[in-house]
């Protein structure tokens, strides 16, 4: 707050303030939600105005609540992976690999190189899929119909992709525990140059219409401010912490997967503000696209699952014909793969931040406990804060910004 | 024997470079502490957990800034790596690794010695981007532990979570209540003595305004 250029911002505010006192009017309680037009997620946002100015906030959460958690523990570890799915339902198989990876590393399988390949194609179709709802959508609350159009076109492009996938378009399922469900198909790079260049386009004529767009810019810019150092406290991730000027993404710190030999770039902000996050959200979706093409061209030939019997399936051809493959599909079917003793903490980049999966095992095959680390819920932790002191027509963008998902959220 | 060990103690476990910075700086404060499968845990008591996240957070070797994530595992007072070399079909046996009749039932294993519940911890550090899991035992008939939002505002939430979900009640948070379900709700639901499909009715409302007439339309 010390900027010059803020406190001109905020001297109308606080001549507003002085009226207030002067004709004593308490502030008035506004119920924002839990389903309104102008958030994306169900969520209710309790607001104490003084005219335009928010005084006091309370977020309150949980309306998608579904026992994600219990679920699991009644479930094998491989009856887990479609619960995994519905968590951010807007890029689902970056649920699906972390789960997974999660159950692996607890497992100590080492996936083979073509899975791994094919897991960060579907991972960052994902991704491009949730960046694309997200900055269409938030455009759209902001009264610019026009790019949520295009961008969810494009996202429905990647959808297409993910269709061609894995046969489906939201609810994938696509990864195994120590595999993926099927090889890409015949033709798939090709397809998928196609639709990714279709989608480039969209997405920058949408760029064109959002970023030097006055009214969209003079509502995003210097909105939802938090300091890098708050940012790291409350726990935030993700495109909000980089548009923060901390370069902290998982693929780069902790390379898993193939992200090791991938060249990419990380993008970074440095005002912190929505219009940061909206900008590092548009400077990844061009790295994407690059990754997933390095991805046809570096990806080998081999198996795409994990020849481990613990956790593999076998073809219905050889259960049919040999004793052993019976055996095991028996086992899995009746007793799940038996985990050993421990517990694991992995994550991976989500879309929306860290996204990790601590799974505690005591030896059976269902997972004693199974606790996602959801990006959401800790980055719209602080969303009171950054709101409260602002104008009620602040609370959109930023809402629109941290990009909460209800599913993911709530679990 | 004295050949293949050349004098060194065969019992005592390398520590991990990050576990031996975190013994050297926390001292007595850690009760046990463990490298399994690529991560490092530790276990403080419940008195100290403060302190010791504290030093790890404050330490410029150390620096875990970011707290990740705050959550309760329900072990029913077993050992942190339970009861092994259990015989799976000993039927005579209550061992936790027999398999249940029906799909749903939950086989639980008999209550251990140590206390029931464990606060977990994850941190990681922005600048060194290490990982670490820092575990609490907290008993059953007393589940209060100290609040850490005086370290990070971001496990304000968590800890009502943890509240809302395992019953640990965090001392010195500033605003303890329910997060997903509603304040009326009886139990708290990750327990394991919380059956999956103990389902309740909507419990009556009783905050304000409960009890005033049906307005008419």
């Amino acid at each position: 707050m010390s900027d010059p250029e803020q406190k001109n911002l905020v001297a109308p505010t606080s001549g507003n303030a002085r009226a207030m006192e002067e004709l004593h009017t308490p502030p008035m309680r506004l119920q924002f939600g839990p389903s309104h037009p102008a958030t994306h997620g169900t969520v209710k946002i309790t607001l104490d105005l003084e005219g335009e100015q928010v005084v006091w906030s309370d977020v309150e959460v949980g309306y998608l609540h579904r026992g994600f958690e219990k679920e699991c523990e009644t479930g094998y570890y491989y009856q887990n992976i479609p619960y995994t799915d519905r968590l951010n339902y807007s890029s689902p198989i970056l649920n699906n690999v972390g789960y997974c990876m999660a159950v692996e590393k607890l497992f100590s399988i080492v996936t083979p190189p073509r899975c791994d390949y094919l897991r960060v194609i579907g991972g960052e179709l994902s991704r491009l899929a949730d960046h694309m709802m997200c900055v269409g959508a938030s455009a759209m609350e902001l009264a610019a119909f026009t790019p949520m159009l295009y961008l969810i076109e494009a996202r429905e492009l990647m959808l297409d992709l993910t269709d061609a996938l894995c046969g489906a378009r939201v609810t994938t399922n696509f990864v195994r525990i120590g595999g993926v469900s099927a090889d890409m198909p015949e033709g798939f790079a090709q397809f998928a140059r196609e639709r990714l260049d279709k989608a480039m386009t969209l997405v920058e004529d949408a760029n064109k219409l959002l970023t030097e767009n006055p009214v969209f810019r003079r509502r995003m810019e210097g909105t939802g401010y938090l300091s890098p150092k708050e940012l790291v406290a409350w726990g935030v991730t993700g495109p909000m912490l980089r548009a923060g000027g901390v370069a902290y993404d998982i693929r780069r710190v902790h390379p898993y997967l193939a992200y090791g030999d991938l060249d990419f770039e990380v993008p970074i902000g440095e005002h912190s503000d929505n219009f940061d996050r909206y900008l590092v959200r548009m400077a990844e979706i061009p790295q994407c696209r690059s990754i997933i093409l390095q991805c046809f061209e570096k990806m080998p030939e081999g198996p795409v699952d994990a020849n481990d019997p613990r956790v593999r399936w076998p073809g219905k051809g050889r259960v049919f014909n040999r004793m052993e493959e019976l055996i095991d599909q028996f086992k899995l079917v009746t007793e799940g793969g038996m985990a050993p003793v421990g517990e694991v903490y992995h994550a991976v980049e989500a879309a929306n931040g860290e996204l990790g999966f601590y799974i505690v095992s005591d030896g059976t095959g269902k997972p004693w406990k199974c606790r996602c680390r959801a990006p959401s819920f800790s980055n719209i932790s602080p969303l009171s804060k950054m709101i409260t002191g602002g104008q009620l027509a602040d609370v959109v963008p930023t809402f629109g910004m941290i990009n909460m998902i209800g599913g993911e959220c709530d679990r | 024997m004295t050949a293949d060990n050349n004098g060194e103690t065969p019992s005592a476990p390398t520590l991990s470079p990050l576990l031996q910075i975190v013994t050297d700086r926390l001292g007595a404060l850690v009760i046990e502490h463990k490298s399994a499968l690529g991560d490092d845990r530790i276990h403080v008591a419940r008195e100290n957990v403060v302190e010791a996240l504290r030093i790890l957070r404050d330490d410029p070797a150390l620096a875990f800034d970011l707290l990740l994530d705050v959550t309760t595992v329900d072990y029913l007072g077993q050992p942190d790596d339970f009861e092994t070399n259990l015989e799976v079909w000993d039927k005579n046996r209550n061992v936790m690794r027999r398999q249940p009749q029906r799909r749903h039932e939950l086989v639980l294993p008999p209550r251990g010695p140590n206390p029931r519940f464990a606060v977990v911890y994850h941190l990681t550090s922005t600048t060194h981007l290490h990982v670490m899991r820092v575990k609490c035992r907290v008993p059953e008939d007393d589940p209060v532990i100290s609040s850490v939002t005086s370290l990070w505002p971001g496990a304000n939430w968590l800890e009502r979570e943890t509240f809302d979900l395992y019953g640990i009640r965090f001392e010195g948070h500033p605003d303890l209540r329910r997060i997903y379900l509603y304040e009326e709700f009886i139990g708290h639901p990750l327990r394991k003595d919380y059956a999956k499909h103990g389902e309740q009715p909507i419990q009556e409302y009783v905050g304000p305004g409960a009890k005033e007439p049906r307005r008419p339309h």
